[in-house]
């Protein structure tokens, strides 16, 4: 029997509630008021006190008014059917809300995640009396362009018979398809679907993997010097207007990855609408079906209710979680964490906690920590791979890195992209600055060449700032030279323009014929007279490069600019610099 | 039947308690002092303890004063007698027109379904180049402008608001001095738009607690009037007085905080206004244009860091002219590929030539020699300066970009521009 109790206090969305049966921590509970069932979670319990975070408005609730406990804890609806939806932080179908509540978000009204009428084309895998534990298939179904595994549910231990399995067919989710049977001769009815506490990172795979794949995400800057591999994670921190909602719309199009899961997180609802309106018109050259097939959004955006804004992180990483036991490669990017952070300062306030630095609670580290932990490479039980891969954006206050969330994320994440103010005031996108982030994952091209060409952008930097003090006419034309092909490096290969069709997605191919040209001009030993030439030639040298940045790939056009800037290179080139025989070898430069 | 309560337990700044039974949170009540009455708003709940906010302010409130609980929410009235109408942050007339009752609505309402919004699409132009070029004002945005004390940014707010091709202006003041005010009606009244404005007024010698409703009464208002069809522009000024206001009741309520003192929900307060902004799919738009002033000229202040983060750009407002750095709206890349094909290559160029001619700015200010590339950059600033920057400037989009061509072509080479070699062919001016 689940317990109830009754409403003694109220403090913006935090309520106490008077109850004395049994209750467990991060139970749910729902508010009665004025008619309105309100969900909220229990985030702390004293004697016969309780304390609840709202996950709605809480005006208009009173003292008195009655609460009833639903003995589980926050859980998502998993099964066929979650691709290409968009929910709000506690899996309610926003669309669905809209076609009944109309344009606004009313409190209290909760809806399936999953669509009940749909059915699905279900294949069994099992036969009666086959043993089967919590993951395993018994089936199948076709979702977009995956098969979609029916799985026994995770919550259950130890192992079962099946009892009887439905032939194949056409069913909805909450139709029975499976009855197993434990160990102790209970019979269990499967359906389709099955819920999971969305707090608890989901296990049922055989072992953790080391990623060493990277995840093509066709972002130069980052595949060839920044890389993530699949089942990683990375931060974006960076102040605002420096990028991050245009890089992580880039990397949530272009990555090479079979699903994305976005969580905006207390971040602008009209970004989510642009993801909303522009995939389904856009397609995934993998598939050739519209990207919005293997997207789900999970959109808890600022003006809606904090307490939810917590859970979303958690619902789309659950969710994440379930693709990933069906052997795919899930892409989860979680914007903005910092957000996430807050609604845990708000609630740790509201509780009166002891605060730790800048008022964030004491256990901020260990539950980011704990959060990014739940990406990862796996090998399932069918011997099969499947991968979460977590990028959170960071919204460090005043843009400096040093705050809390920042600190934190970094000591858990294998790659850091670091916006920057200054890149993103000069207009070089993406703003990541590319001397201060790095990644501890493997790059597409060997890192004797990355490092090559990363050598010549320290140098060039380092000329930079020197050049400030002393003057240009205090430079050594060496010594410019070497800035000049570090700024032409950085316009031409760093920033990308992910307005233009073609440069805003770079796909593998292309970079390493491109990056083969840029380090054949970084090795280049270029003769001129005056520093004044040596610049025009660079500016003439730039046009034309981002002039193919712009071209098809193997285009007649492309093939034409290629061999002119080839041509224009070689006029001026007078054999390589000393020391660079090894690079241009590893980079397979004839 | 309105029970009233006679004992006031505590008084503590703006926030009184009184101990009573079946009051709702978020429920209005109304106080009679010896100075008139006021309206309350309740803000915590414990047991039989009600804590209130009080409109007026806690100064002279005595414990024998009576409290009344009205049982409903903070409402305004919402009907076109609102146009060209005046009122302070609880609502009340403050020009000599009657107080309005009718078609009462509940203020801070629900958040918009983000499935029902559509995407901004449309350009709002203004005539100022730095804004219409370089960071294109788009229905339905939300952008602050973040200034120093002492710039013109109401002036600024006036001139968008008269040249802004909008349907109806409300604007809401937080904090105001009763000049600005009186400058804002003047120049609405001659600019002759006065009737198709609401303001909502809260002077600095106003009570705190009604610069905090400033915001959700316009907002509220405007969001009716959207669902009407109507392209409204909400003119917020200040945005920092109104947080200031926050932090001061968040102290008085002794509630933790988080940064230098100001409320560790104050990104959340601040984004459930600001997120109000909206263009609903077959109805109106709502765009808010927001002035933050920071303190000390710190961007890193709480207030306009917060707000960066929650709004889709901003525009920095620096010696009387719109910065470029810095500057920025994020929806201009919705409207601008649509206005004319140059736009956003001009945009981009001209903008890293200025930032070169900073460094070379720099460069001089050191006393190094110049390069011949310098001098083209020092002759292009210049003209970048008095014929764009420049507040006054006030010309179409289009003309702007010709002007655009016009001084590069003045100061540097084709191929130094690096703009695209066929864009060039098309649009550079041809000589004589």
């Amino acid at each position: 029997m689940s317990a109830k109790g009754k409403v003694s206090g109220v403090n913006g969305n935090m309520i106490t509630v008077e109850v004395s049966d049994k209750i467990a921590m991060n139970e749910v509970g729902y508010v009665l008021s004025n008619g309105k069932r309100l969900k909220s979670e229990i985030i702390r319990i004293n004697g016969d006190t309780a304390q609840m975070q709202i996950y709605e408005i809480s005006g208009g609730i009173k003292v008195g008014d009655d609460v009833e406990f639903t003995g589980e804890m926050l859980a998502v609806e998993l099964g066929p059917g979650l691709l290409g939806q968009i929910y709000d932080g506690l899996q309610n179908p926003l669309p669905e809300l809209a076609a009944r509540t109309g344009f606004f978000l009313e409190p209290g009204v909760y809806l399936d995640a999953l669509d009940r009428q749909k059915k699905w084309a279900f294949t069994p895998v099992v036969g009666k009396g086959e043993t089967v534990a919590a993951a395993d298939t018994l089936g199948t179904v076709p979702e977009a362009a995956f098969t979609h595994r029916i799985m026994v549910p995770f919550s259950f231990l130890g192992e079962y018979t099946v009892d009887w399995i439905a032939p194949e067919g056409e069913y909805a989710v909450a139709d029975k398809i499976a009855v197993i049977k434990d160990a102790g001769g209970n019979s269990h009815d499967l359906t389709m679907m099955f819920e999971w506490p969305v707090k608890r990172a989901v296990k049922c795979y055989s072992e953790r993997l080391k990623p060493v794949k990277p995840m093509v995400t066709q972002v130069r800057l980052i595949d060839t010097f920044l890389p993530v591999a699949l089942g990683g994670t990375f931060c974006i921190p960076g102040p605002f207007g420096a990028g991050k909602t245009v890089l992580q719309q880039t990397l949530s199009r272009h990555a090479d990855v079979d699903i994305v899961i976005i969580a905006a997180c207390g971040e602008r609802a009209g970004e989510v609408v642009e993801t909303l309106k522009e995939f389904p018109e856009l397609t995934d050259p993998k598939t050739g079906r519209s990207l919005m097939e293997r997207t789900v959004i999970i959109a808890n955006t600022s003006s809606m209710p904090v307490a939810s804004r917590e859970a979303s992180v958690y619902t789309a990483v659950t969710l994440a979680e379930y693709y990933r036991q069906m052997g795919l490669n899930v892409l989860l990017i979680a914007d903005s964490t910092s957000r996430w952070a807050q609604a845990m300062r708000e609630m740790s306030g509201r509780l009166e906690e002891i605060p730790g630095d800048e008022a964030f609670p004491a256990y901020l580290e260990s539950t980011i920590a704990a959060f990014y932990e739940r990406a990862g490479l796996v090998r399932l039980k069918d011997g099969s791979v499947g991968s979460v891969t977590i990028g959170g954006t960071v919204s460090p206050a005043g843009g400096n890195f040093d705050e809390p969330v920042t600190q934190a994320t970094l000591k858990v994440v294998g790659a850091f992209l670091g916006l920057s103010r200054e890149r993103s005031d000069a207009r070089k996108y993406p703003a990541i600055h590319p001397l201060e982030s790095w990644s501890k994952y493997k790059s597409l091209i060997p890192s004797s060449v990355t490092g090559y060409v990363y050598d010549v952008m320290r140098k060039s930097a380092e000329i930079d700032q020197m050049m400030k003090v002393v003057g240009e006419e205090g430079t050594s034309l060496e010594d410019f030279l070497i800035y000049l092909k570090g700024e032409y490096v950085d316009a031409v290969y760093f920033q990308q323009n992910s307005f233009d069709p073609v440069d805003a997605a770079v796909p593998t191919e292309r970079q390493h014929r491109y990056f083969k040209l840029i380090v054949r001009i970084a090795a280049a030993n270029l003769k001129f007279t005056e520093k004044d030439e040596a610049r025009r030639w660079f500016a003439g040298l730039r046009l034309k490069t981002l002039d193919l940045n712009g071209t098809a790939y193997l285009s007649d056009e492309f093939l034409r600019i290629e061999k002119e800037i080839e041509a224009f290179v070689e006029e001026r080139r007078d054999g390589y610099l000393p020391h660079s025989e090894a690079v241009l070898k590893a980079a397979e430069v004839k | 039947m309105d029970k009233i309560y006679s004992k006031i337990e505590s008084i503590s700044g703006n926030v009184i308690t009184v101990k009573a039974k079946n009051v709702a949170y978020g429920e209005l009540a109304e106080i009679t002092t010896s100075f008139g009455t006021s309206l309350a708003e309740v803000i915590k709940l414990d047991r039989d303890m009600v804590s209130l906010q009080v409109f007026a302010g806690g100064r002279g409130v005595s414990t024998g004063d009576s409290v009344r609980f009205l049982g409903n929410p903070m409402r305004v009235s919402f009907s076109d007698n609102l146009l060209g109408r005046v009122f302070t942050g609880s609502g009340e007339p403050r020009d000599n027109g009657p107080a309005l009752s009718e078609n009462l609505i509940t203020i801070a309402g629900p958040s918009f379904n983000p499935a029902k919004r559509i995407v901004p699409s449309k350009i709002v132009r203004t005539g100022i180049p730095m804004i219409d070029l370089f960071n294109t004002l788009v229905e339905s945005q939300k952008l602050p402008i973040f200034s120093i004390s002492g710039e013109p940014y109401n002036e600024l707010l006036a001139r968008i608001a008269l040249q802004a091709e909008v349907d109806m202006i409300i604007l809401g003041g937080m904090g105001l001095k009763y000049d600005d005010y009186l400058y804002f009606k003047e120049t609405l009244e001659e600019g002759g738009a006065l009737s198709r404005t609401i303001m909502y007024i809260h002077t600095a010698s106003d009570p705190t607690v009604e610069c905090l409703m400033v915001p959700d009464i316009s907002l509220a208002v405007a969001e009716k009037f959207a669902l009407q069809g109507k392209r409204v522009l909400v003119l917020l000024t200040d945005m920092t007085n109104f947080a200031d206001a926050k932090k001061e009741i968040s102290i008085t309520q002794e509630q933790v905080p988080s940064n230098r003192g100001y409320p560790g929900d104050l990104y959340s307060q601040l984004a459930s206004r600001y997120e109000k902004a909206v263009d609903i799919d077959g109805a109106g738009s709502i765009t808010i244009l927001a002035v933050t002033t920071m303190p000390g000229d710190d961007v890193t202040h709480p207030v306009p860091d917060n707000t960066g983060y929650i709004t889709e750009g901003q525009y920095y407002l620096k010696g009387g002219r719109i910065e470029p750095f810095g500057s920025l709206s994020r929806l201009k890349q919705q409207v601008n590929a649509k206005t004319r094909e140059d736009h956003r290559t001009i945009m981009d160029a001209m903008i890293k030539l200025y930032a070169s001619y900073k460094d070379t700015l720099e460069k001089k200010s050191m006393g190094f020699s110049l390069s011949g590339w310098d001098e083209k950059l020092l002759k292009y600033g210049y003209l970048f300066e008095s014929k764009m920057m420049n507040l006054s400037v006030n010309i179409p989009l289009e003309e702007a970009l010709d002007e655009g061509w016009k001084m590069l072509a003045e100061c540097f080479d084709k191929q130094e521009t690096g703009i695209k070699t066929e864009l060039i062919e098309k649009f550079w001016p041809k000589e004589g």
